[in-house]
């Protein structure tokens, strides 16, 4: 690990002017930026450590109904969160369904947010990589490409944004505060990723000194929470990231669907949400025949970057099943697989 | 330039000078402590052999930097025993051949102790895999580990019941 230097602010204006410098970047809990700076894939001169601020940890509820998540909730905290998991229960599976229990309780809500991408020629310094250098050019176009980008994918860059918590999120219009050189701004949180093009290396929207401190959910979001759920499909049951996930969550009046949420993870290098599959759904019966079309329409522009066609497919079938396990009711409980697309099954081994 | 912190480690405060940031507690519990019993295995975060207790919660301790961690309360595999008195997770692993090489074995007691103070698995055998999954073991010992941690939870409810009755 190249050696630099460390900064622990007492305040978030510090903290900003700390880590506008070039060369510097946040310390939160560590999880993945550690990760990196161990493999060399990051080299920062500067750790701006955040841990310490005061006031970022905080879950509450605004005058308006709106849900305010401090940056510096863990994610374990933020799903084990009764009030939240009974409003929100999609995010809470989505957070449980991440990583290990162990870097649930140490990783962030702000750094959930800002983890880079798993892409394998990424965090192989060894392999070419726009996103880590920028214009070396890109091994994984034509190297081990099946879990990669099928959706907002360039030729500079074919990786997938890693997140599950995000995927609820974006598809419950979560907005996100930043603290900057210039004061608070907010921004929602499907503009914060950004999609490849031709500069790869720029993850998200945010400039230098940009701290995330706090994510919202709006009043709309808990309207929700009875027909809502995460879905993800990993090569394993457990502490893996997604092949391809779902968010869908469903209003349901009358026996029509009133509103409808949608967007899928492990597919492009941002949450995706889905609105023109939202669209179909808004007003129809929630049948069999809507969630396909619903799952064709939200796949329309989708295309194989390499050895990952079958990802379309996947997709699809995980959109109709997340929407079809969605309508049928919130389960009382999170499973004991969260959000595994397998059912249940007492006794059986998952090891 | 260096930096001074405190912790306390296994009941015991401890302080520190690093004249190096990049000092994971994992390091500094093994190289300065000489506390070798929380094992480095990927150092990667990837297999829980690390996992240590930081202020009551289960965390990896290869991907904690100690600088970040000042005044911090740690307890270590070294710390759970009263004297010669085992932990009962200690104990309900040897009792269930929870273990082969034991390479693992602290980070799974650590990370089951962690867990069993969650209160989120209960004991549902499919959440204590799920909420175990953390942590690898490369021998395969997992339906022991399970059983161990049925076990130790099992004990944990008739003490909390006869405690409350």
């Amino acid at each position: 690990m190249k050696q630099f230097d460390y900064v622990r602010p007492a305040t978030v204006a510090e903290a900003v002017a700390a880590a506008a410098q070039p060369g510097a970047v946040y310390l939160a809990a560590g999880t993945n930026l550690l990760d990196l700076m161990k493999g060399g894939v990051s080299r920062p001169d500067r750790l701006v450590d955040v841990t310490h601020l005061g006031g970022l940890d905080q879950i509450e509820t605004l005058a308006d109904g709106s849900l305010r998540i401090g940056a510096l909730v863990s994610n374990a905290d933020l799903a084990h969160d009764a009030n939240f998991a009974k409003s929100y229960p999609a995010v809470a599976e989505a957070l449980l369904s991440g990583a290990s229990a162990q870097l649930r309780n140490a990783a962030t809500v702000g750094g959930n947010l800002l983890q880079r991408t798993r892409c394998a020629y990424f965090y192989d310094t060894a392999s070419r990589c726009n996103k880590r250098e920028a214009g070396s050019g890109c091994d994984a176009r034509e190297g081990e490409n099946r879990t990669h980008a099928v959706l907002g994918w360039s030729e500079s860059c074919i990786a997938t944004h890693p997140s599950d918590f995000c995927v609820p999120l974006v598809a419950l219009d979560a907005v996100v505060e930043i603290e900057g050189k210039t004061g608070r701004r907010e921004i929602a949180l499907e503009e914060l990723h950004r999609l490849p093009g031709n500069t790869p290396e720029r993850d998200s929207a945010l400039e230098a000194g940009d701290l995330i401190v706090a994510v919202r959910l709006p009043p709309a979001a808990r309207g929700f929470a009875t027909h809502a759920r995460y879905l993800k499909v990993r090569e394993r049951t457990s502490y893996a990231f997604a092949v391809v996930s779902a968010a869908a969550a469903l209003r349901i009046e009358n026996g029509k669907v009133a509103e409808a949420r949608l967007a899928l993870g492990g597919v492009a290098a941002k949450p995706w949400r889905a609105r023109a599959a939202e669209d179909v759904l808004k007003g129809v019966a929630p049948t069999a025949d809507a969630f396909q079309e619903a799952a064709w329409r939200a796949l329309t522009d989708a295309k194989p970057s390499g050895d990952n066609a079958y990802k379309i497919e996947l997709a699809r079938r995980i959109v109709v099943r997340a929407l079809t396990l969605a309508a049928a009711g919130t389960p009382a409980r999170i499973p004991a697989l969260p959000a595994s697309p397998f059912a249940s099954t007492s006794g059986a081994i998952h090891a | 330039m260096n930096h001074s912190i405190s912790l306390t480690v296994n009941g015991a405060r401890r302080d520190f000078v690093l004249d190096d940031p990049r000092v994971t507690l994992l390091d500094l519990l093994r190289e300065r402590l000489h506390l070798t019993g929380t094992k480095k295995g990927c150092d990667r975060g990837q297999c829980g052999a690390c996992t240590i207790l930081v202020d009551g919660k289960r965390i990896n301790s290869c991907l904690a930097l100690a600088i970040s961690h000042d005044g911090a309360d740690i307890l270590t595999i070294e710390g759970v025993a009263r004297g010669d008195q085992l932990h009962p997770v200690q104990a309900a692993f040897i009792a269930h051949d929870g273990f082969q090489c034991g390479f693992c074995t602290p980070g799974q007691i650590m990370s089951a102790i962690g867990m069993m103070q969650e209160a989120q698995a209960g004991n549902d055998p499919e959440r204590i895999r799920e909420c175990m999954s953390g942590n690898l073991c490369r021998c395969g010992a997992y339906a022991g580990i399970v059983d161990a941690v049925l076990e130790a939870q099992a004990g944990m409810d008739e003490s909390n019941q006869r405690r409350s009755a």
